[in-house]
């Protein structure tokens, strides 16, 4: 239960505002180069918003294309093996290309044929995006290029496997850390000089504005939909709501309708990798201070002359020094808490699921089950936690083989 | 009267133009830097850009990406670029080139007012558009710090307005659509796009990404107050660094390099 009046509430769900801030964090910090396009896909946007038929296509495209409503799902042996609170599942491992991010990439493919644009980009972490992006891509006959750390080429194969398959063009990332924020930088700079023809399709709630505000929105389904279905299936809401927290566009999307609901407890998770110091997780909520990366102020992992830091998860998606804007804004109001979990947390947790439910977990969503099932052991059986089971764990079978040999 | 205004105002009443070359801070070491700093002072530069070093250069290309990584491989730290500024003398006027994510870190007035006492004339600060550049316009103001913005060719002619009416120094006209580092071919309407913009602003106009020849120099120099040439010298540390070339011989090739682009510059035939 949240003390914030529920004026303060609508408020907060208001935002951003005019120039793209949730209070301080957000903005635009990006070269001149890209300030035209970043203007007129906020206009379009708007535009789109309040358009019918877009909205139609895109409720024709949920449903058809995506499968959409995922089901709300009640883990009944995990809730037993916990001991305590009920544990349910918000299936978006079920849509399809097995994760959340197809919710995004098929509303930015709309968008991106509405502004005439003939080619997309795109970054991607664990390859989620990256297939999300390229499924999209081929949906409408968009050229489409994927930016992909090297080290991320190598963790995520079959992810790879599916982009090139699907006809997009995948590129290898050598600079920096050769993961997500590397991807990202090299999107960035491809952006620079296709502006004119090519829309950047981000795929997680970072970025300069309108980008978390598109994302957020295009993700909020799933919260939207979580409600209906807790409604319709218990006649009330949950007690606490959990999803893990990379760059956040999961539990951006899952959050943000239930921002105005006091009564219901919402918790982030970030990875805690290895540690505590710095270099050794990827939780900048948790370790991090205000700073600008990517385009937006928003809580990030610096040393002290405001350089990126190295981190570290074993999970990709993860694996980023910085947040979306929105969630440092929750995080400051005190809507939202965040913590973390430790890749060793999440490996067990991954395990547990597995094998009491029949149902793989992505790495990322692995850190939101690790810390849902700590929560459930602790809490009375009459709450009900609803995880975002953001993806499926396919895609990291491999790797947590070798990480288990280690 | 800020050394910049001071220097256009010298140079458009002598009917000359400016040569801005940019350097990565401590690439590959901060003594190197400073060697060459003197040395575009003893050549005739104008005035020169240091690029500080960061870990997430978004607008540059691969050739000062890599030297960026170069400098902080070796544990560049922002005090000791002030440091190095310092000793650099006699040099030309400095402006300093830098992501906003290093000056906010330090906060806006502890940076500004040390870069100030470091000697740097100006600021450039390429992810920070007008429109969030309040703040550290007050602090540089404060201190005759000129604040210079950037106009680039995706930028509408509304747009530019309110950039110049924010910028202070000189305009950095970016040539392309696109991130930093040598082309053979510069975009046909870069002319028509200068005059447009001379057109609006009596600030003077310096042309930056993508100059490495004389023949540019001589094609873009009747429509602009000066040229910003960063990653052809960039590349020739590179290049020299990896034949092992003494710092001495490196000097040296960027000299000569430069010096062909102020004879360009003063309208004299490329030897």
């Amino acid at each position: 239960m949240t003390t914030i009046s529920s004026s303060d509430l609508l408020a907060a769900a208001a935002l951003p505002d005019a120039a793209g801030r949730f209070g301080i964090f957000g903005g635009r910090y990006v070269p001149e180069t890209l300030m035209e396009a970043l203007q007129e896909l906020e206009r379009e946007y708007a535009a789109a918003a309040q358009d019918e038929r877009f909205r139609a296509e895109l409720t024709r495209l949920q449903r058809d294309f995506i499968g959409r409503p995922s089901p709300l799902y009640f883990a009944e042996r995990l809730t037993k093996f916990c001991g305590g609170a009920e544990i349910w599942f918000k299936r978006e491992d079920l849509n399809h290309t097995g994760a959340h991010k197809i919710n995004n990439t098929i509303g930015q493919a709309l968008l991106t044929l509405r502004m005439g644009k003939s080619r997309v980009i795109a970054e991607t972490g664990a390859g989620q995006h990256g297939v999300a992006t390229a499924t999209a891509c081929a949906h409408f006959g968009i050229p489409c290029v994927v930016y992909m750390g090297a080290e991320d080429v190598r963790r995520q194969q079959p992810n790879v496997r599916s982009m090139k398959l699907m006809g997009a063009e995948v590129r290898a990332v050598e600079t920096g850390s050769r993961t997500l924020r590397d991807a990202i930088n090299e999107a960035m700079r491809d952006w620079m000089g296709s502006v004119r023809t090519t829309h950047y399709i981000l795929g997680s709630v970072v970025g300069p504005h309108p980008f978390p505000k598109i994302v957020r929105d295009f993700q909020s389904v799933i919260g939207r939909e979580t409600i209906e279905q807790c409604r319709e299936r218990w006649q009330r809401l949950p007690d606490l709501v959990v999803a893990c927290v990379g760059g956040g566009s999961n539990a951006a999307g899952m959050f943000y309708p239930f921002v105005t609901e006091p009564t219901v407890e919402l918790l982030g998770v970030e990875a805690g990798g290895m540690g505590n110091q710095l270099g050794q997780h990827a939780s900048s909520l948790t370790f991090g201070r205000p700073g600008v990366l990517h385009g937006s102020m928003s809580y990030v992992l610096q040393d002290a002359d405001g350089q990126t830091a190295d981190v570290h998860s074993a999970s990709a998606g993860l694996d980023y020094p910085g947040v979306g804007p929105e969630h440092s804004y929750w995080k400051e109001i005190g809507r939202v808490v965040y913590t973390n979990c430790s890749d060793a947390e999440a490996l067990a947790a991954f395990d547990q699921t597995a094998q009491h439910e029949g149902i793989l977990p992505a790495l990322e969503t692995s850190h939101a089950l690790a810390i849902a099932m700590r929560e459930a052991a602790r809490r009375g059986q009459d709450q009900k936690i609803v995880v975002c089971l953001s993806g499926r764990g396919e895609k990291d079978a491999a790797e947590i083989e070798r990480l288990k040999k280690l | 009267m800020n050394p910049i205004e001071q220097l256009f105002a010298d140079l458009r009443a002598a009917g000359r133009k400016a040569l801005l070359p940019f350097l990565a801070a401590g690439d590959p070491d901060l003594p190197f830097t400073a060697r060459l700093l003197r040395e575009f002072h003893a050549i005739g530069c104008h005035l020169c850009e240091l690029g500080f070093p960061y870990s997430d250069p978004i607008a540059d290309g691969p050739t000062i990406q890599s030297a960026f990584t170069r400098a902080l491989a070796r544990g560049l730290r922002v005090e000791e670029i002030f440091q190095m500024l310092a000793t650099a003398v006699p040099r030309p006027p400095a402006v300093a080139m830098l992501s906003y994510a290093i000056i906010h870190r330090q906060g806006i007035d502890p940076f500004v007012a040390q870069a100030a006492a470091a000697g740097f004339a100006g600021l450039i600060v390429p992810d920070l558009p007008a429109e969030e550049s309040c703040e550290l316009r007050r602090a540089c103001q404060a201190r005759q710090m000129a604040l210079i913005q950037l106009i680039a060719p995706t930028t509408s002619l509304d747009r530019a307005k309110r950039i110049i009416d924010a910028a202070s120094g000189f305009i950095y006209y970016i040539s392309v659509a696109g991130v930093t580092g040598q082309r053979s071919e510069l975009p046909p309407e870069i002319a028509e796009n200068l005059g447009r913009l001379r057109q609006l602003t009596d600030l003077p106009i310096c042309v930056g990404f993508g100059i490495s020849e004389p023949a540019q120099v001589h094609a873009l120099i009747p429509h602009c107050d000066g040229l910003i040439v960063g990653s052809a010298i960039v590349r020739r540390i590179e290049q020299g660094l990896a034949r092992q070339r003494t710092p001495e011989e490196i000097v040296a090739d960027i000299s000569r390099f430069c010096g062909g682009l102020l004879q360009a510059l003063e309208g004299k035939p490329t030897p």
